[in-house]
């Protein structure tokens, strides 16, 4: 297998808060890998750190046998290579639909205007949106605008999608559209790397989950060994809590 | 007020209110546009964030340096000073012989720019952080994130104080009589000061300001419903369940 990602005692503070502690990591190509934990245990942050949205207090990432973190690497072209799906969205409210999709391939890929609106509305079919081309962001609801960001990450045809608890701040009634989009795209043979508390999708789409516990990686493995036969304590006591809940 | 001295004065002196007139405006509407330029400028380098080491670091802090002197002085004193300053400044210490119109729209533009560098700081950083992320998550740098993102969403957002800004220019030029430039205030005066109504003449002045402020109000607030656009979409291709 091609490793795309490898990260190696990846730590990360803000102020004296240590959010990641020494984390080794890796992700292969065509992998979809669900990473599962509480609120606070540092998920999010070691997503935003693989693409420097954060930048890393220590340790070392590598895309592809190159080191991120050298500055002399350029971390914009890097950025091109992953696409990053948000929890709010965060659709620029200044486009519509089809620019968004567009604004990022003309301006940073220098793609010509016909390639890029080809290929922004061949991803707008992916997820079911083409019809809303002319909509701005305000117009649509959650999960319009969640299918939207999907499409405008994938219109960067990017290495490695990296989702950020993309259906939390969505109506339960919407996850699910959200979801059918994500799952196609995992069958597809897209490398996927999702922060998610939705374990039936874990459960089902992942190859892989990591579960994490105060800023470490506390157990990884196959879905049915996380689900199914935890060894860690924290591992089987998230899960009751989540599972019993719902 | 007698109205057979206010017809009077129209009827003879019409052409010297248009063209004061006309002089205001052209100063505030070319001071406005190169100010609300400066101040777009200053607000793009001034939210530049702060490499955290290294040369450009340095450079950064003395441009932010400049920038915010720049910004203290033209908001700190008055524009009726700087004038003055400016004017008589540039004459005595470069023997520079300024033409008087292009040093009022200097004038004007630099004042603006000050005001309008602070409003557009705080219209950038009023800007959801999502977007600056999702720009930078696509590769995008701080040039491109505030050309194609941001600063479209922030002048939408600050064309109410823009227009502000607008009117009082249009008020303002006329402390600009100080270094006789033919505006609306400095006409009325010589018009004044040739018949001695006082109150009249600028009671003329009075309304042909209202009459262009008023104007422009309505013509920004037309604008902003523009740049909204349509409140409704249409729906390409055949309505499909998805």
């Amino acid at each position: 297998m091609e490793k795309v990602i490898d990260i190696q005692h990846l730590s990360k503070s803000f102020g004296a808060h240590e959010v990641l502690k020494d984390i080794d990591f890796s992700v292969d190509k065509g992998e979809v890998i669900c990473i599962i934990g509480s609120s606070g245990s540092g998920k999010s942050t070691l997503l935003r750190c693989i693409n420097l949205l954060e930048k890393p207090s220590g340790g070392k990432v590598t895309y592809k046998g190159k080191n991120i973190l050298d500055n002399k690497h350029d971390i914009y072209a890097y950025r091109t290579k992953l696409g990053m799906v948000f929890q709010q969205f965060n659709l620029f409210n200044n486009h519509n639909v089809l620019s968004n999709c567009m604004v990022g391939q003309l301006t940073v890929l220098k793609r010509s205007k016909e390639e890029a609106k080809a290929v922004a509305m061949k991803y707008l079919k992916v997820v079911g949106m083409e019809q809303y081309v002319n909509a701005k962001p305000r117009q649509l609801s959650g999960g319009q605008k969640q299918r939207v960001a999907i499409a405008r990450a994938l219109s960067m045809e990017p290495d490695v999608m990296l989702f950020d608890e993309p259906t939390s701040a969505l109506d339960p009634e919407m996850v699910g559209e959200v979801l059918k989009v994500m799952k196609e795209l995992a069958k597809s043979g897209l490398t996927m790397l999702v922060v998610t508390h939705e374990m039936g999708f874990a459960k089902e789409v992942s190859n892989r989950v990591v579960f994490m516990d105060k800023g470490v990686i506390a157990e990884e493995g196959n879905p049915e060994q996380i689900f199914n036969n935890p060894t860690e304590s924290r591992t089987r006591e998230f899960l009751s809590r989540v599972l019993n809940a719902k | 007020m007698k109205l057979g001295w206010l017809k009077e004065i129209i009827v003879n002196n019409w052409p010297m209110f248009i063209r004061g007139a006309g002089v205001t405006l052209y100063i505030s509407i070319i001071g406005t546009i190169l100010g609300s330029f400066i101040g777009l400028l200053v607000g793009i380098v001034r939210t530049i964030p702060m490499p955290e080491r290294g040369i450009k670091r340095i450079i950064l802090k003395i441009v932010n340096g400049i920038l915010s002197a720049y910004i203290e002085f033209f908001r700190g004193t008055p524009m009726i000073v700087q004038a003055m300053v400016i004017y008589y400044g540039s004459a005595q210490a470069f023997h520079l012989d300024m033409n008087r119109a292009v040093a009022a729209i200097f004038i004007v533009s630099i004042n603006t720019g000050a005001y309008m560098s602070e409003i557009v700081r705080g219209g950038i950083v009023s800007i959801d952080k999502g977007q600056f992320e999702a720009a930078a998550a696509i590769g995008m740098n701080h040039i491109k994130t505030m050309l194609h993102v941001v600063l479209p969403q922030v002048i939408r957002n600050i064309l109410p104080a823009t227009g502000n800004e607008f009117v009082i220019n249009i008020k303002d030029t006329s402390v600009l009589n100080v270094i006789s430039v033919s505006e609306l205030y400095f006409q009325t005066k010589t018009v004044a000061g040739n018949n001695f109504r006082y109150f009249e003449s600028f009671f003329v002045a009075c309304v042909l300001y209202f009459i262009m402020t008023f104007t422009v109000t309505r013509i920004l607030r037309a604008f902003e419903r523009k740049l909204d656009g349509p409140d409704n979409y249409t729906m390409m291709g055949n309505q499909m369940q998805v």
